[in-house]
C-alpha cells in the first residue's frame, strides 16, 4: 500500500474529471455609489454595531459614555487616540498575558479595509490593529475606520488585502441565531462593536 | 478499511425514519417556522445583488475548475501551506484522518481539544474517535454544544439544534453545566454557554476546525462563522488542526470575491456573516505556533469518478437547499440518518458512503419530491434533481435488471440533465407519467414503495412547483 498522498492523487487522476474550464467573470467587481461612507455606516449599523462619525477625539466620548476604565491597545496606535480619563494597557513586547487582556473593559484598534456593501471591517494585524486576540477577547471593541479605507464591494476590498497576513472580517458584534432563530448578540466575541468613522 | 461513518449506524431507511418524524407535530412546527424564516430572508438578501446569476455561474465554474484539476491544486496548496510553516497530512478515509488527529493531539499533550463546528469532522466521527483515544472533544458552536450535551444528532447543516426549543435547551444546560441558566430566554442561554466555554477557550492547547475554503495559490484557509467561537479556537490555542475535504479548494485569492458573496447570503441570509477568519500557515507572535492541515478523501475521489454525481462536490454547505425542500421541511434532518441531511444529503451521503449494500444510504436518493427548488437556490448550481434520478437509476441497476423503474429513472435522468427539457416536461405534465406511468403516483417500486406506502403522492399539478415557487417565494 502506497502513501495516502500518492493514492489519493492516483485516484483523482483515475477519476477522469480533467478538462479545461473557463470561469465566466461577468459579475460586477466594482460599483459606484453616491456615498460609500453613508452606505457603510448604514449597513454596519444594520448588524447592531454602534456607529459614530466625527473627529478622532470622539474616542473620549465613546469611552466616557460606557464608563470604560481600562482599555487595551496595540503598541502602534497614534498617540492621540489614547485620550485621557482611561487606563491604557499597551500590547507591546513582551505581549500582554491572555488573562490581562481578558480582564480589560475593551480594546481600541484601527482597521485595514472596510466594505460598504456588506457593512464589514477587515483587520489584517497591520498598523494600529495588533494581534488577532486583542479584538476578540475583550467584551467591547472600538474600531476607528478612516473614510479612505472604505471600499464599496467585496471584490474591491479583497484586492486591497494581502492574504498572507492573518485576516479577520468583522460584520457587527458576535451573534447567534441557534435558539429558535432568535438573534442574540455577543456569544464568544465582543458583545459590543462600536465603529468611529473619521475623515482620512 | 472500516465502515464510512457518513451515515449513522443503525439508522432506519429514509421512508421509515420519515414516517416517525411526520408524526412529531412539535418537530414539524419548529421546522416550518425555521425554514420559512430563513427562506424569506434569503430571498431578500439575494435580491439585493443584481448580478446574483452571474455570481452563481462563476461559483459553479470555479468549483468545476477545481474538480477538473484537483491534483494540481492540491499539490499547489500543499506547497504553499508548507512554505508558510504548516504541515500537510493526507487521509484516505475516516479512520486514517481520525488517527492523524488523535496522534497530533496526544503529541501536543492535550486531554481536551476545542472544536469549531465542522461538517468534515462530523462526517468522519472524529469526536467519537478522540473519545475512544482518551481525548475529550468540546464543541464550541452553540448549536453543536446543544447537540453534544443533549447526546443528540444534528438536524440541519447550519443550525444543527433547530429541532430543539428553548425549554428543551434549558433542560439540557441545567443537567450538564455547573452554572445552569436561570431562565429559558435565548439571551440567558447564550450567556450560559459563554461562561461554560470561556475557561476552555482560554486554557485549550489544541483546537480542531474545518475549512470553508482553502486558497491553492497562497495556502490561505478560510473559516466563516458568527459566534466568535471560531476565532477563539483559531487564535488562542498553540496548536491548530484543520480537517478539510479535498474539494474545499479555490484556485486563487480572487475567487473568494465570489464565494464570500454567495455563501453568507445563501446560508444565514446575511450580507456577510459576523466573522470570517483567514490564515496562512503560522504567523509568529500571532495565533497558533503549529498548524496542521489534514486533507480528507473519504469517498470524494469515488464521487469524482461519477460524471453526473461529481457535481455534488461543488457544494459549499450553505444549507439553502434544506430550507426550500418540502420533504426536509416535513421530516427534519435526522430522518436522513446522515451527517448531510436534506437535498444535498440525499445525493452526497450515498456517494460518500460508496457502499451498494448500505440500504439506508440507498434509500436517500428517494428522499425528494424532485420539485427542483433546491437546484434554483443552490449558489453553485448543483443540479440536485438530475443527480437524484441518476443515483436512483444506479440503485436500481445495483439490484440488477432493466425493470420498469430503471427505465423510468434513466428517462427521468435524461430529462433532468437539461433544464429546458425539465421545464418542457413539466409544462406538458409528462413528468409524472414518465416517472410512474399514467395517473397519480400511487406506488413506487422498492425502496420508493416504502415512501408511497405511507402516503398518497399526488401526480403533478397543472402549475409546476418551479413556476409556483417563482410566483410565491422566488
Ligand atoms: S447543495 Fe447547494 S444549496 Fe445545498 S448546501 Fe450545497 S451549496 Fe448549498
Amino acid at each position: 500500500m502506497g502513501s495516502a498522498r500518492e493514492e489519493i492523487l492516483a485516484r483523482i487522476r483515475a477519476a477522469g474529471a480533467a478538462r479545461p474550464v473557463t470561469v465566466p467573470r461577468e459579475y460586477r467587481r466594482e460599483r459606484r455609489v453616491a456615498d460609500p461612507v453613508a452606505l457603510f455606516a448604514e449597513r454596519i449599523a444594520d448588524y447592531r454595531a454602534v456607529v459614530r462619525s466625527g473627529p478622532v477625539e470622539l474616542i473620549g466620548e465613546c469611552l466616557g459614555a460606557r464608563g470604560v476604565r481600562t482599555m487595551v491597545v496595540p503598541a502602534d496606535v497614534p498617540a492621540h487616540w489614547r485620550v485621557s480619563g482611561v487606563r491604557w494597557l499597551v500590547d507591546d513586547d513582551p505581549p500582554l498575558e491572555l488573562s490581562v487582556v481578558d480582564g480589560v473593559d475593551g480594546v481600541l484598534t484601527g482597521c485595514a479595509v472596510a466594505i460598504a456593501e456588506t457593512g464589514t471591517i477587515v483587520l489584517d494585524a497591520g498598523q494600529a490593529q495588533g494581534r488577532r486576540l486583542l479584538s476578540l477577547v475583550p467584551d467591547y471593541h472600538l474600531c476607528v475606520v478612516r473614510t479612505d479605507q472604505i471600499e464599496v464591494t467585496v471584490a474591491q476590498a479583497l484586492s486591497r488585502l494581502d492574504p498572507l497576513r492573518p485576516l479577520t472580517f468583522i460584520s457587527g458584534p458576535s451573534a447567534t441565531s441557534d435558539i429558535e432563530l432568535d438573534r442574540v448578540e455577543g456569544v464568544h466575541g465582543p458583545r459590543t462593536l462600536e465603529v468611529l468613522i473619521v475623515d482620512g | 478499511m472500516g465502515r464510512n461513518p457518513v451515515t449513522w449506524l443503525g439508522s432506519p431507511v429514509f421512508p421509515k425514519a420519515a414516517h416517525t418524524a411526520l408524526a412529531d407535530t412539535q418537530l414539524r412546527a419548529n421546522l416550518r417556522k425555521a425554514t420559512t424564516t430563513i427562506r424569506d430572508k434569503r430571498a431578500s438578501a439575494v435580491a439585493e445583488l443584481a448580478d446574483w446569476e452571474e455570481l452563481r455561474r462563476a461559483g459553479e465554474a470555479i468549483k468545476d475548475d477545481v474538480l477538473a484539476n484537483l491534483d494540481t491544486y492540491l499539490l499547489r496548496l500543499e506547497e504553499s501551506v508548507t512554505a508558510r510553516g504548516g504541515v500537510v497530512h493526507w487521509a484516505r478515509d475516516a479512520e486514517e484522518a481520525n488517527r492523524i488527529v488523535l496522534d497530533l493531539a496526544r503529541e501536543h499533550g492535550a486531554d481536551e481539544v476545542v472544536k469549531v463546528k465542522s461538517m468534515a469532522t462530523a462526517e468522519i466521527g472524529l469526536n467519537e474517535a478522540l473519545e475512544a483515544g482518551g481525548i475529550r472533544a468540546v464543541e464550541t458552536d452553540l448549536a453543536e454544544l446543544i447537540v453534544q450535551l443533549g447526546r443528540d444528532r444534528p438536524s440541519h447543516i447550519l443550525v444543527p439544534a433547530i429541532h430543539r426549543n428553548r425549554a428543551e435547551i434549558r433542560e439540557i444546560f441545567r443537567r450538564e453545566m455547573s452554572e445552569a441558566p436561570v431562565s429559558d430566554d435565548p439571551r440567558e442561554l447564550a450567556e450560559a454557554a459563554r461562561r461554560h466555554l470561556r475557561r476552555k477557550f482560554l486554557s485549550a492547547r489544541v483546537a480542531v476546525s474545518g475549512a470553508n475554503f482553502a486558497v491553492a495559490d497562497t495556502g490561505s484557509i478560510v473559516v466563516v462563522e458568527s459566534e466568535g467561537n471560531g476565532r477563539m479556537c483559531l487564535t488562542l490555542p498553540q496548536t491548530l488542526i484543520t480537517v478539510m475535504g479535498i474539494e474545499k479548494l479555490v484556485p486563487s485569492w480572487r475567487d473568494l470575491e465570489v464565494f464570500l458573496q454567495l455563501l453568507p447570503r445563501s446560508s444565514t441570509a446575511e450580507r456577510m456573516n459576523p466573522y470570517t477568519s483567514v490564515w496562512t500557515g503560522v504567523t509568529p507572535g500571532d495565533g497558533p505556533s503549529r498548524f496542521h492541515l489534514v486533507l480528507l478523501d473519504n469517498g470524494r475521489t469515488a464521487t469524482l469518478a461519477d460524471e453526473v454525481g461529481r457535481q455534488a462536490l461543488r457544494c459549499i454547505r450553505c444549507s439553502a437547499c434544506l430550507n426550500v425542500c418540502p420533504v426536509y421541511e416535513r421530516t427534519g434532518g435526522q430522518a436522513y440518518g446522515s451527517v448531510y441531511p436534506g437535498p444535498i444529503g440525499a445525493i452526497l451521503a450515498p456517494q460518500l458512503a460508496d457502499d451498494p449494500s448500505d440500504e439506508q444510504a440507498a434509500s436517500l436518493p428517494y428522499a425528494s419530491s424532485l420539485c427542483g427548488a433546491c437546484y434554483e437556490v443552490c449558489p453553485v448550481r448543483i443540479n440536485i434533481p438530475q443527480a437524484l434520478t441518476h443515483l436512483r437509476a444506479k440503485v436500481v441497476r445495483n439490484k440488477g435488471g432493466r425493470n420498469p423503474e430503471a427505465l423510468a429513472m434513466a428517462a427521468a435522468a435524461w430529462v433532468f440533465a437539461d433544464p429546458r427539457r425539465f421545464e418542457a416536461a413539466q409544462r406538458a405534465g409528462s413528468l409524472s407519467r414518465l416517472l410512474t406511468g399514467a395517473g397519480p403516483i400511487g406506488r413506487l417500486p422498492w425502496p420508493g414503495s416504502k415512501w408511497t406506502a405511507t402516503r398518497d403522492a399526488p401526480s403533478l399539478p397543472k402549475e409546476s412547483f418551479r413556476l409556483w415557487w417563482r410566483r410565491n417565494r422566488g
